[in-house]
């Protein structure tokens, strides 16, 4: 089978595991463990927005978490000025969009590139978490929605039907919408890189200057990417809202910011499924591992692998320096030497009768 | 009269203290091929880069088809007409040889007829066997003839080779010539070369670069036989 | 009158104190080229060092100034064989690879020191200027700054080692075929850096307590200031720090502190996008 032919398998496979996945779970699982799925399939999309931008444009974004957090909040101060979430959903897409689209003009338009854009968007989202973490008194307020400050957003009501402000989502039906979304934005994209767009930000990202010799404009396809990664970041956070009922400034944090891009990583630069497997895997290891409760643990299991930090800084390390490509193309690649060298072996079987 | 393809007037390139071109005005008609040599360092490619906008001149003008590209971006440029092919074979290396060339033509054209003409540009240099490839893997010579496909699927007017034959064999560089005079027959030509024998088989105007101006301008066979451009080549000083 | 001088003098703190915690990542951008993301723990592990030391019975003045930049220098040079020096040329890995050191770090004094703020008090007392009480450990920082900027000055101009240094910067091919050998070099460079940056930890401390997450608010106002600075270390870091330490105190003394750092954040911003090259990219280019 031939390139075209595994890469039309491989899509097929992920279609049906997906949907069997999504109809099967809630029959079968727990609802805690459903509700730990949720926030995994949720966390999927934040990640796919990353292997956009990043994996795919090239663009070195440390500050992802601005766009999710943005989400987050847009949702929950539209929500509770507005009562139905209709409109409050489309906010949460747009306005990090909107946001995204500024920043990515300010950068790209000053041909800010590679290191200076990582500084940039990691100061932003600095920023945006200084800024929302000291919203803590009654002052602070949008509408009828306090900031909170540092002690969050409690409380946010969940998604409604359409219009109908009665039928609100419940623990399944936001299982159902989070892997959902999930299937739906990894076909989304996959049709969007094998488009002609995708395929120019691939070029600019190989070869900046040749795309441009070739009449490519790359500040504005870069803002393209940018733009769409940060809707799909916002909607993500939107959907995390929905899922804990509550955000805090720690969504516009380093820690969140740089698990993202471990996701990322550790799945594969330049792959959409990578950074998928990634970002679940990394997140049920952390849970497996206990990091998520608070550290109360003394005894030095709790202290070692229940430290997040720690097991995630030393995985980030060791993907750097011994798997930089990441899991997923690691893979591809060993799969193909493996059939390259079975072949080569098919063909060496024939060659004594030919030497006679 | 119509204006010629392109034309310079006084246009200078500064580096802080280095003047790597100064004042040149040089004009090119349409569909001539004009060879331009000089030794390292004379400001060729800085000139080069100059009139596909990937250096903003200090001063002077760069006027394509009598409108003003000196501040244009490199994007609008190509658009415009005027291809590149670089010193350094600027191509995708993460890519195969076929999605480079598709990259090229699919700004013009699309779906089938995109297709096609990628198979046709690929005939043409003589990359056929070769499509799939990753072009990070390929050899010196035939990544120079990726981003000669490259540079002719846009369709330019005006392609622009810097040291086309560099680091070829002698094989790679009669075919490179052969392509050279095929693409005059209905392109313009700017050739920037060292090899004079490929000089010799492609050129009939030469132009003579030398710290950053036109020494002289004159046809290949004067130029040979020229003692200034000789002195320049063997490192004496040009006699006044 | 008072107002000013109490001012001028909280201006110059934070100048000081934002050049103290640049310098090393400047001296480590600046001739390596190496983004180091666990910068801001290095400044932890000085304070971490400082605390355990006086803790020991250490005299406070030793432990920050001696013992700090010791432990750290060390730890510097373990890091650069272990990591950093499989990563020369790769920008961008090498900001991957030290933010997972970073988070390694913060995990691992988590661990051992717990996530409590631990303390010293700021030795020296106060002093009266006028009408206001300020403290003087203020002013032992702002010297420390002086002398540790001076200090590098007169090493990186008038001595062998400084040659040395900036002539492996320059180029390291050339400086290997004369004799210099370039990993020694990159080695005892990044361990100065982090000596530097344990140092700059250590005399904070008394200011802000440690506790294990404190590198966050360092690395980010660190890093900006050296990009912002450019790529010459010493008017880089210095014209950046005044430049930021200014703008972050007088906004501060407008509204409040979060206001001033986030003036500070965006006027970072707006510098990178202004001066793409930093400072020195533009003004002071000959400067050291």
């Amino acid at each position: 089978m031939n390139a075209r032919g595994f890469n039309v398998l491989g899509l097929v496979l992920v279609g049906v595991i997906g949907l069997a996945f999504m109809i099967l779970t809630p029959r079968l699982a727990e609802l805690d463990t459903v509700l730990d799925l949720t926030v995994y399939m949720i966390m999927a999309v934040l990640a796919l927005s990353l292997a956009l931008i990043w994996g795919y444009g090239g663009i070195l974004c440390f500050g992802q978490s601005a766009f999710f957090g943005l989400g987050a909040y847009t949702y929950a101060i539209a929500m509770f000025n507005i009562g139905e979430s209709t409109l409050p959903l489309l906010l949460a897409i747009i306005l990090p969009a909107a946001f995204a689209a500024l920043l990515g003009y300010f950068m790209f338009y000053g041909r800010i590139s590679d290191v200076y854009l990582g500084v940039i968007t990691l100061t932003v989202t600095l920023i945006l978490f200084n800024s929302v973490n000291s919203t803590a008194g009654p002052e602070f307020h949008i509408g009828a929605a306090r900031l909170g400050g540092f002690n969050g957003i409690p409380g946010i009501p969940p998604l409604n039907w359409p219009f109908d402000k009665a039928t609100t989502i419940d623990l399944e039906g936001m299982f159902y919408l989070a892997t959902g979304s999930l299937l739906l934005t990894y076909f989304g994209l996959r049709l969007l890189l094998a488009s002609q767009f995708g395929r120019i930000i691939v070029g600019i990202r190989e070869n900046e200057r040749r795309a441009e010799l070739l009449g490519y404009d790359p500040r504005a396809y870069k803002l393209a990417t940018f733009t769409i990664g940060g809707a799909l970041a916002g909607f993500a956070g939107c959907l995390f809202a929905n899922w804990g009922n509550f955000v805090s400034p720690t969504i516009f944090g380093l820690a969140q910011s740089a698990q993202i891009i471990i996701w990322v990583i550790v799945g594969g630069r330049g792959t959409l499924i990578g950074p998928v497997i990634g970002c679940i895997g990394i997140q049920w290891l952390s849970a497996a591992l206990g990091a998520n409760q608070p550290s109360s643990g003394s005894d030095l299991w709790s202290k070692i692998f229940a430290n997040a930090p720690l097991i995630l800084g030393v995985i980030l390390i060791a993907f750097v320096l011994l798997v930089p490509k990441g899991l997923v193309p690691m893979l591809a690649d060993l799969g193909q030497s493996l059939l390259r060298r079975r072949r080569e072996r098919a063909a060496r079987g024939f060659e004594p009768q030919q030497a006679e | 009269m119509t204006a010629p393809l392109l034309q310079t007037r006084d246009l200078s390139m500064h580096f802080g203290g280095v003047k790597a071109v100064r004042n040149v005005d040089f004009t090119l008609a349409e569909g001539e091929l004009r060879c331009l040599i000089g030794p390292n360092g004379a400001g060729k490619s800085t000139f080069f880069k100059m009139l596909t906008g990937q250096l903003e001149p200090t001063h002077g003008q760069v006027l394509f088809r009598g409108h003003d590209i000196s501040r244009a971006h490199a994007h609008q440029i190509a658009r415009l007409g005027i291809g590149i092919k670089t010193q350094v074979p600027s191509v995708f290396d993460g890519l195969s040889v076929r999605e480079n060339i598709w990259l090229a033509a699919s700004r013009l054209h699309s779906g089938e007829r995109a297709r096609r003409l990628v198979n046709e540009m690929l005939e043409r240099v003589g990359l056929t066997d070769a499509a799939e490839r990753l072009v990070g893997q390929l050899a010196h010579g035939q990544r120079q003839w990726v981003e000669l496909g490259l540079v002719l699927s846009t369709d330019p007017d005006l392609i622009l080779l810097d040291e086309p034959a560099a680091g070829m064999t002698h094989e790679e560089v009669l075919k490179t010539a052969e392509l050279v005079r095929e693409i005059n027959r209905s392109k313009a030509l700017i050739v920037v070369e060292h090899d004079m024998q490929f000089i010799r088989m492609i050129a009939k105007q030469v132009t003579v670069f030398n710290q950053g101006s036109v020494l002289v301008e004159d046809a290949v066979e004067n130029i040979m036989r020229n003692p200034l451009v000789r002195d320049i080549y063997l490192g004496k000083q040009a006699a006044a | 009158m008072d107002l000013i001088a109490l001012l001028a003098i909280q201006v110059l703190y934070a100048v000081a104190s934002l050049a103290l915690i640049s310098v090393g990542l400047a001296i480590i951008f600046g001739m390596m080229r190496v983004i180091n993301l666990a910068h801001g723990e290095f400044l932890m592990l000085g304070g971490y060092a400082a605390i355990v030391a006086t803790s020991h019975g250490i005299s406070i003045w030793i432990a920050m100034l001696v013992v700090a930049p010791i432990v750290v220098g060390l730890i510097g040079i373990v890091v650069e064989r272990a990591i950093i020096r499989f990563l020369y040329g790769r920008m961008i890995d090498t900001m991957l690879a030290t933010w997972g050191l970073s988070l390694f770090l913060v995990g691992l004094t988590t661990a051992i020191f717990g996530n409590t703020t631990v303390g010293i008090s700021a030795p020296l007392g106060s002093i009266q200027i006028g009408a206001y009480r300020t403290s003087a450990y203020t002013l032992f920082v702002i010297a420390i700054a002086a002398i540790v900027l001076g200090g590098i000055f007169a090493v990186m101009r008038w001595t062998r080692l400084g040659l040395i240094a900036r002539g492996t910067m320059q180029n390291a091919n050339m400086a290997a075929a004369l004799g210099v050998n370039p990993p020694r070099v990159y080695a005892i460079t990044f361990g100065v850096g982090a000596a530097l940056s344990g140092l700059a930890g250590a005399v904070l401390a008394p200011v802000s307590g440690v506790f294990p997450t404190i590198g966050v608010a360092y690395v980010a106002k660190s890093f900006i200031t050296v990009i912002g600075g450019g790529a010459a270390i010493l008017s880089g870091t210095v014209s950046a720090s005044v430049l930021f330490g200014t703008i972050n105190q007088i906004a501060t003394f407008v509204t409040t502190p979060v206001f001033g750092e986030v003036a500070l954040l965006a006027a970072a911003i707006v510098l990178i996008r202004l001066l793409p090259q930093g400072i020195t990219g533009r003004f002071f280019r000959r400067g050291l």
